[in-house]
């Protein structure tokens, strides 16, 4: 929901960044506040993971121009772990797979490590069950993906709902989803779906990468932002993501010409 | 930002345990001759069966070569350069610890070892070494009331000859490789333990050995011996100072269990490893063996191998009673320019006979980390049974990791099978954890520690939280 009044959470201003030497992010701006959900979409290869990447602090990505202010400070100069702890939550395209680390120690550590930012206290292995398989419901896992590896042999839609539980149990205060839909079934979109819904706050806010209108009619956005070529070309609301669904993204690459040419 | 911590400051944390105690040494002259080793078996007051043991095993060694079969390399050890004997200075072994130079005692607490009364460890029983020999063992009367001995070679020698007359020399003989008729020559100490008829020995017992001098070779003789049905566990520590020279070690182990006796061995080894640029630390050349002589008896090996620049050891179970169970666990880290050739060999003459090999090597810096394990199956062991598993874990893109399984059957029935893995520790797996507020330290010992579980798992509980930090230490600064 927009509300003027409200808490800026993240300010991205012109903001650019490489890989190895070939940029990607040519200048992207985008400000969320508080209580917002945004919906980012774009050609695939036009640098949305890139953007998450970046604003989660992965090393193979460098930053060569621009400012990210999270809540007033610079995000830039945090350690991917600070960043987390702050309350910046990213969900992978592309879960890894962790093997031998137990996902409910590995869930149990990083709630833990939240917790202490936000100075709550830390919960020894009883407490976290009870909590973990409350929040376990939000997403209508199976208790048994706790014994098993990170990830390890996780169907793509079980991971994805992996991420969303560790979501629920970081309580992020921006919460960027890299394409948590796709590799979902009808029902699991649903859950999902519902899962961000249900975490979603006047406190926190949303920002979603997706490629498909199906999730945007279960979680409504504020605004609609359309990626190419590594910056934002276009923001409207809700309206924009069905636009696209109509008309393609063929008058994206036109304006986008225009503009490599000036 | 972020890139700027790698895993590679990660592996390189400064070694804790390289102080040099300064105390007063009675060190003979340095070189290797017949002479020497009448001197060293005179000081030691030992029996003639000793002697003529040291002799011939000094007569086997002069014709024998260094092994050059393993994938190491190092500079020619001079033989004639090193001190083959080196004790602190006190009269007789202590009876009681109140008596025992507290500079020694100070030393052992130093190294998370505390041997007087108030502190030590309640469950543990210790033989500490120091040098060429050893100043303490702690609860000796209450294991003694159950009829095990725990003492220091030496003292067995003196107080149950009979039994080093009988067992010594029958499960590694003196002529089985270099290294070990060298250890057979000039052995200084080690532990001695028996276990009667019948006995589960009440406590863990444990042998702690420091080395403390530059210049002097270390050669201990370790030799444990469970009756029939009887039990117990046994863990090995190690630590040296730092030096830019190489201190070698060549120990010698063996173990015997008779019918239905079981021996779990347990080594967290973490002598010195050399600088990062490859300089000093220990050569460690050991001979370790078991020998499961009667039925159904039960010998078991678990390593944690941090130390050293140079390990070469091979912890092996010939397995000849029938249904015995022998059992390899390891873990072997390297880092820097660390070299490891490590492994087992699981001899299966007897019927029934089982084994298991977890073999899992951690290679950080340039090191280089080879498993070498041989299952060799006799005519006579039908129905044996041999199960494997060796994965390396690379962490960064300099080191070497190397799998020489060598299989021998001779029975047609004998079931072997052997699982190998490598992976590596990406940068995406330690972002995925970081990204979840997991600093990037934890994040690789949690990986790592992962790794290792099934090792670690057979560790004494005590051991097992110790071994995990040792790990996550020696790791600081490697990846990346
Ligand atoms: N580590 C990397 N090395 C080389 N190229 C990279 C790397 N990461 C991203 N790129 C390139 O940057 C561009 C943007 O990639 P990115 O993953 O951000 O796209 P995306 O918008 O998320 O696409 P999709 O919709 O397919 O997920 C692509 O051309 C990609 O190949
Ligand atoms: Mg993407």
């Amino acid at each position: 929901m927009i509300r003027p009044d409200a808490d800026t959470l993240l300010e991205i201003v012109d903001l650019q960044a490489r890989v190895e030497d070939k940029p990607i992010l040519k200048g992207v701006n985008l400000t969320i506040k508080a209580g917002e959900i945004h919906a980012v979409m774009g050609r695939n290869g036009s640098g949305k993971s890139t953007l998450s990447k970046v604003l989660a602090g992965h090393p193979a990505y460098t930053v060569t121009g621009g400012s990210v202010l999270y809540r007033g400070a610079n995000l830039l100069d945090l350690e991917p772990e600070q960043r987390a702890r702050l309350g910046l939550f990213l969900g992978f395209q592309y879960p890894v797979e962790i093997p031998g680390v137990s996902n409910l120690e590995f869930l149990r550590v990083s709630t833990n490590a939240r917790r202490g930012e936000k100075g709550e206290e830390e919960l020894d292995t009883f407490a976290f069950e009870d909590l973990v398989r409350e929040r376990l419901q939000v997403v209508q896992m199976d208790p048994a993906f706790l014994e098993r590896s990170v990830n390890e042999g996780f169907s793509g839609g079980e991971k994805k709902r992996n991420e969303i539980l560790q979501m629920a149990l970081l309580d992020p205060l921006v919460a960027i989803l890299d394409e948590t839909d796709s590799g979902l079934d009808i029902d699991a979109l649903r859950i999902v779906a519902g899962g961000v819904n249900h975490l979603a706050s006047p406190d926190n806010a949303t920002l979603l990468i997706t490629h498909y209108q199906r999730l945007l009619d279960v979680i409504t956005p504020d605004y609609v932002h359309v990626m190419a070529g590594g910056r934002i070309l276009r923001t409207g609301g809700k309206e924009l993501a069905l636009e696209l669904e109509d008309r393609g993204y063929d008058w994206v690459d036109q304006e986008l010409a225009v503009l490599e040419v000036v | 930002m972020s890139s700027s911590t790698s895993v590679g400051d990660l592996v390189s944390q400064p070694y804790k345990y390289g102080f040099v105690t300064d105390i007063e040494t009675d060190k003979i002259d340095k070189g290797l001759s017949e002479d020497v080793v009448r001197l060293i078996s005179s000081k030691k007051d030992e029996p003639q069966f000793l002697l003529d043991f040291r002799l011939r095993a000094y007569k086997q060694w002069l014709g024998m070569k260094e092994p050059d079969w393993a994938a190491l390399g190092h500079p020619a050890i001079d033989y004639q350069e090193m001190i083959y004997y080196a004790a602190p200075r006190q009269q007789e072994k202590k009876l009681s610890l109140d008596e025992v130079d507290p500079k020694l005692l100070e030393t052992f607490d130093k190294l998370g070892i505390p041997l007087s009364e108030q502190k030590r460890l309640s469950n543990v029983a210790v033989d500490a070494v120091f040098d060429s020999v050893s100043i303490a063992t702690t609860y000796r009367e209450k294991l003694a009331e159950h009829g095990v001995i725990f003492c220091s070679i030496s003292e067995a020698v003196k107080d149950h000859p009979e039994l080093i007359e009988r067992y010594l020399g029958t499960v590694v003989p003196s002529n089985d490789n270099f290294f070990a008729a060298l250890n057979s020559a000039v052995f200084s100490d080690g532990s001695f333990v028996f276990i009667p008829k019948g006995v589960a020995c009440p406590m863990e017992l444990s042998t702690y050995f420091r080395i403390n001098s530059g210049d002097t070779g270390q050669f201990e003789r370790t030799l444990i011996v469970a009756e029939e049905g009887a039990s117990v566990s046994y863990l090995e520590g190690c630590t040296a100072p730092m030096f830019d020279t190489n201190q070698l070690h060549a120990a010698v182990v063996e173990l015997v269990t008779l019918d239905d006796a079981s021996i779990k061995y347990s080594t967290v080894q973490n002598w010195y490893a050399g600088d990062e640029n490859g300089v000093g630390g220990i050569y460690n050349f050991v001979t370790k063996r078991g020998h499961c002589r009667g039925d159904r008896s039960h010998i078991s090996w678990t390593q944690v191998e941090t130390g050293s620049a140079i390990t070469w050891k091979y912890p092996s179970c010939v397995l000849q009673g029938a249904e015995s169970v022998g059992e390899f666990y390891s873990v072997a880290l390297t880092n820097n320019l660390q070299q490891a050739d490590t492994g087992t060999k699981m001899v299966h003459v007897g019927p029934r006979t089982r084994s298991t090999i977890v073999s899992k090597g951690i290679s950080a810096g340039r090191s280089s980390n080879s498993y070498r394990g041989l299952v060799q199956i006799g005519p006579k062991a039908m129905g044996a049974r041999n199960y494997s598993q060796c994965d390396s874990m690379l962490i960064g893109d300099q080191a070497a990791a190397n799998t020489y399984p060598y299989i021998r059957s001779q029975q047609p029935e004998a079931s072997v099978e052997h699982e190998a893995s490598t992976c590596r520790i990406s940068a995406d797996q330690l972002f995925y954890l970081q990204s979840r507020g997991i600093g990037f330290e934890e994040a690789v010992s949690m990986m790592v520690s992962g790794f290792c579980r099934d090792v670690f798992n057979q560790l004494p509980m005590e051991f097992a939280a110790e071994a995990d930090k040792l790990l996550a230490l020696k790791l600081e600064g490697s990846v990346g």
